[in-house]
């Protein structure tokens, strides 16, 4: 609950800062105070949200905020403080109103810790466009670019255009359950007869989801708008605030429709299949490593639909050890790609060479997005699948997603090809500083710390 | 205590040899190679009195433990990768690599991961280095191997990932079916896996055996195997091919016969058949090969194949003979390989139809090529005659015409053995003496590598019992 306050006083601090400070790199440096604060007021709640859960319930029932929303918000918190420390540069070379940009990470953040903890579908709708809203500024931030003006505009659409239908599901629900507690919903489904109304409802919502998701064949904004956007705010978009809306999507499906799961799992599951085939097929005939990485948002995405899927205990774990592992590693690999001036897979040629702790790194962070073991990404889909196989009704789709993985070590390790096996001198945009190195090298430690320990992230679960 | 050693010991010394500039990181790997073959000897003899063990707490919350066993399968192995790596370090040993440390960093690593999967007593930990083992080697091809390298390791590495994710959805299913918690310790995979009703092994057998089976490799998983042995550099394919396929073969031995053992019976006739065909078919190709590193790729894939088929006729006998070929087919084979870089260095080629006169020109190696070579195809008082009698024998059960057929055809593989192997000593060995680059005969570094091998040829040709000692109360647990 404070860190949703603090988190809102920090966005308007940053905005005051944006008047009053001149330099950009001061900007950039209270931006990093600031979340590191915020890291601080989290960890805070943490300590502080009582077990009893009656206590924990805010502005009228509308907030329920349970320990592990709150570790959510917390690794969410320390994956954008990382983020920011990682892109402050690039952030600043992004436009001229650098505290606008960190002010609305500040209110994404806002969103994300709504939709970690909204108890009433109001709430969730709210957060949603929180969420949304400074995403849709951010995608065309950079003006004087035709395509990211585009990204804007269609991120704008689609994303009022899944608002609508999601608005639509919210409503049909209403009328079957006649409240929008998700606890009384899921009483009311649980001991009604089963309602047409409610079950188009779940379809709605189920939707606008994958909308906000990107999971097929709900997905076609996603390579434009991830393409367009400036490089930075790709970063933040594909990661946290997609596993934002992850959280928000399973605590919905597991809370209140998971007695009605078999209604649903069958199209959430053909929805998946879908997700993993476009994103990983599409992936792989890419040219340039940001659409790349676009397409594999979507093909990552198809894995933590798994933990939506699973209705049982492991999805919580599943889904936090995924979001904060995916995060890292792609927030890091973002990173090593805005100091390169060409995009393509050619300008990561010889990379090895020319900065051979920048091309370590970035394979670090490739092996743990496909899934080798001592990396987070092995335990992540590791929890996944065990969330999936514990369910026990999908094994199609769990062999399906492993073929699917499989093909994504094609367009990831065509990166570490080029990097180590082919020569050529990439050409930078940007000096790789001290700064730099450190940061990326405590990202990859923390890679290989989520491989290693993945309990050390899962106590608080 | 010590068991982990043999896993640090590389681990840290390919960390080390990464930071290491110009030849430091070749001592270095060469002494690493030889403390860590002195600790893997220790291994096994410790064995005839009490199996070494370790294991300390990783995941809990997984169920999961980093938990080591030497068992005599697993410290036979582990001898087999000591000698295997201090061999291939010692007759590296005057040859110019390019950026050292990077190669004897990912060639120690690849040693780590070996011993790894040999030792780990539990599931999890076992997928975790059957992954590790892959990386480095990955690294190694890509990097230091033929011409067209890139494609042919990518090919090999999207294989064997493919194999190793059916195997973790394998073990995390079975892993769920332990009782209480969720336990990856082998005994008690063991016993969720055997007590699963007949059908639903029947499916998970699939799931776990495909990744052995493109390791081993199985016909008709074998499509990566020539392509990547002939393009990656001649320490690497040793590491490959004595190690890497063992891999594949211990893994069905420990992790699927006694997992699984309804499904294995019944799909037994399945695989044995395959291996059979296997054997045929890669004799047959080996015959009309003229690049050696191909030829001997290919009669690699003929004996595993009769390895693979031995182990799924479950005889008592043809398990123990299957531990001793293991190790037995690793050294001939690594002898193999030495030769064949030899020839390469000398002669600047690998086509048997522009080579000849190895006798004339040197002598030593000829006649180290002849031996080895006889030793491949299980000449009596060679070491693989041992192995490869125990196998038929264990492979010969019951006279059905099926079993004779399937006896026939595996027979077959020898006589085919004996024409590619005669037939390649005499192409390479005898007639006109070809022109060599480098007009030499063994080198004191070469000579010592081929030495070693030769010798545990002779003398497990001549008095095999410590290594049938090593493995027989495995042979028993696996088929009583």
């Amino acid at each position: 609950m404070k860190a949703i306050i603090a988190t809102t006083v920090f966005g308007v601090i940053m905005m005051f800062a944006g008047l009053m400070v001149n330099n950009k790199k001061s900007i950039a440096t209270i931006a990093a105070v600031l979340f590191a604060a915020l890291l601080g007021v989290n960890l805070w709640d943490l300590a502080s949200t009582s077990a009893n859960a009656a206590d924990n319930l805010y502005f009228s029932k509308m907030l329920r905020i349970e320990h592990y929303s709150v570790w959510f918000n917390t690794l969410m918190t320390g994956c954008t403080l990382i983020y920011a420390l990682l892109m402050g540069r690039e952030i600043q070379r992004v436009g001229i109103h650098v505290a606008e940009y960190f002010a609305l990470i500040f209110f994404i953040l806002c969103g994300l810790y709504l939709l970690s903890s909204y108890n009433n579908l109001l709430m969730m709708f709210i957060g949603i466009e929180i969420l949304s809203i400074p995403q849709y500024i951010l995608a065309g931030s950079d003006k004087k670019n035709l395509k990211s003006s585009e990204a804007a505009l269609k991120y704008f659409l689609m994303g009022s255009f899944s608002t609508g239908i999601l608005l639509m599901g919210i409503t049909l629900l209403f009328g079957a359950a006649r409240s929008f507690d998700i606890m009384d919903i899921a009483a009311v489904l649980h001991t009604d007869a089963l309602n047409p109304l409610a079950l188009a409802g779940i379809m709605f919502i189920m939707i606008a989801f994958a909308f906000k998701v990107s999971a097929a064949p709900m997905h076609m904004w996603t390579p434009d708008v991830y393409d367009g956007s400036p490089t930075p705010f790709t970063a933040y978009m594909s990661t946290v605030v997609k596993a934002a809306a992850f959280f928000a999507f399973l605590r919905l499906f597991q809370v209140s429709f998971n007695t009605l799961s078999a209604h649903w799992t069958l199209v959430l599951a053909i929805i998946t299949a879908a997700t993993l085939l476009v994103g990983n097929v599409t992936a792989v005939f890419q040219q340039s490593v940001k659409r790349m990485l676009a397409y594999s948002s979507i093909a990552q995405a198809g894995f933590m639909l798994f933990a939506v899927l699973a209705v049982n205990k492991f999805a919580w774990q599943g889904i936090i050890i995924y979001a904060v592992a995916y995060s890292v590693a792609t927030i890091g690999l973002f990173a090593v790609l805005v100091k390169l001036k060409d995009f393509t897979y050619d300008g990561f040629n010889g990379l090895a060479k020319s900065h051979p702790l920048l091309a370590f790194c970035a394979s670090i962070f490739l092996f743990s997005l496909a899934g080798i073991p001592l990396t987070g990404g092995f335990m992540a889909k590791y929890y996944v699948l065990l969330a999936v196989v514990q369910q026990g009704q999908l094994m199609w789709l769990v062999i399906f997603a492993l073929l699917m993985a499989a093909i994504s070590v094609y367009y990831y390790f065509r990166v570490i090809i080029a990097m180590y096996f082919k020569t050529g001198t990439p050409e930078m945009s940007s000096p790789v500083t001290a700064g730099d190195k450190l940061m990326l090298i405590i990202t990859c430690a923390l890679v290989l710390l989520l491989g290693i320990a993945p309990q050390l992230f899962l106590n608080q679960v | 205590m010590i068991l982990i050693l043999l896993i640090l010991i590389p681990l840290l010394s390919g960390i080390l040899s990464f930071a290491i500039r110009g030849d430091g990181a070749k001592t270095l790997a060469l002494i690493s190679s030889m403390v860590t073959l002195a600790v893997s000897a220790y291994v096994s003899a410790s064995n005839f009195t009490q199996p070494l063990s370790f294991a300390h707490d990783w995941i809990p919350m997984l169920g999961t433990q980093f938990s080591l066993l030497a068992d005599g399968m697993s410290s036979m192995l582990c001898l087999l990768t000591g000698i295997v790596t201090m061999v291939v370090m010692i007759s590296n040993a005057n040859k110019e690599t390019e950026s050292p440390g990077a190669f004897y960093g990912f060639m120690l690593l690849s040693q780590a991961g070996l011993m790894g999967v040999f030792l780990a007593s539990d599931a999890l930990l076992f997928y975790v280095f059957w992954e590790l083992a892959l990386i480095p080697v990955y690294f190694l091809c890509s990097r230091w191997g033929g011409e067209k390298r890139i494609a042919v390791t990518f090919k090999f590495f999207v294989y064997t990932f493919v194999g190793s994710l059916m195997l973790l959805a394998g073990l995390i299913y079975l892993s769920l079916q332990t009782q209480g918690l969720s336990s990856y310790a082998w005994a008690d995979i063991v016993r969720a896996g055997s007590s699963l009703p007949a059908e639903k092994q029947q499916w998970l057998f699939w799931l776990i055996f495909i990744a052995f089976a493109i390791k081993m490799p199985v016909f008709p998983f074998h499509t990566w195997q020539p392509d990547t042995y002939e393009q990656s550099p001649t320490p690497v394919t040793i590491i490959l091919s004595a190690l890497m396929v063992k891999m594949g073969l211990f893994a069905v031995l420990r992790w699927l016969l006694p997992v699984l053992p309804e499904g294995v019976a019944y799909w037994s006739n399945t695989v044995v058949v395959l291996s059979v065909i296997g054997i045929v078919y890669a004799s047959c190709i080996a015959i009309v090969q003229t690049d050696i590193k191909r030829l001997i790729a290919y009669s690699s894939i003929a004996h595993m194949g009769l390895m693979c088929a031995v182990a799924f006729m479950q005889s008592n006998v043809g398990m123990h003979g299957i531990m001793v070929q293991m190790f037995n087919h690793g050294i001939n084979i690594t002898g193999m390989w030495l030769i064949v870089s030899m020839i390469e260095n000398r002669w600047g080629t690998r086509d048997m139809t522009r080579l000849g006169g190895m006798a004339t020109a040197a002598p030593k190696m000829a006649i180290a090529l002849v031996i080895i070579s006889l030793a491949n195809i299980a000449l009596p008082l060679t070491n693989g005659f041992v192995g490869e009698f125990m196998l038929f024998n264990g492979l010969f059960r019951g006279d059905s015409p099926a079993q004779i057929t399937i006896m026939v055809f595996a027979g077959l593989g020898i006589i085919l053995g004996a024409v590619y192997t005669l037939n390649m000593i005499q192409k390479t060995a005898y007639g006109n003496v070809a022109e060599m680059t480098v007009n030499k005969d063994l080198s004191v570094n070469e000579y010592a590598g081929v030495a070693i091998i030769i010798s545990i040829i002779l003398f497990l040709g001549v008095y095999p019992k410590p290594l049938l000692d090593l493995t027989a109360g495995v042979a028993k647990m696996i088929v009583p």
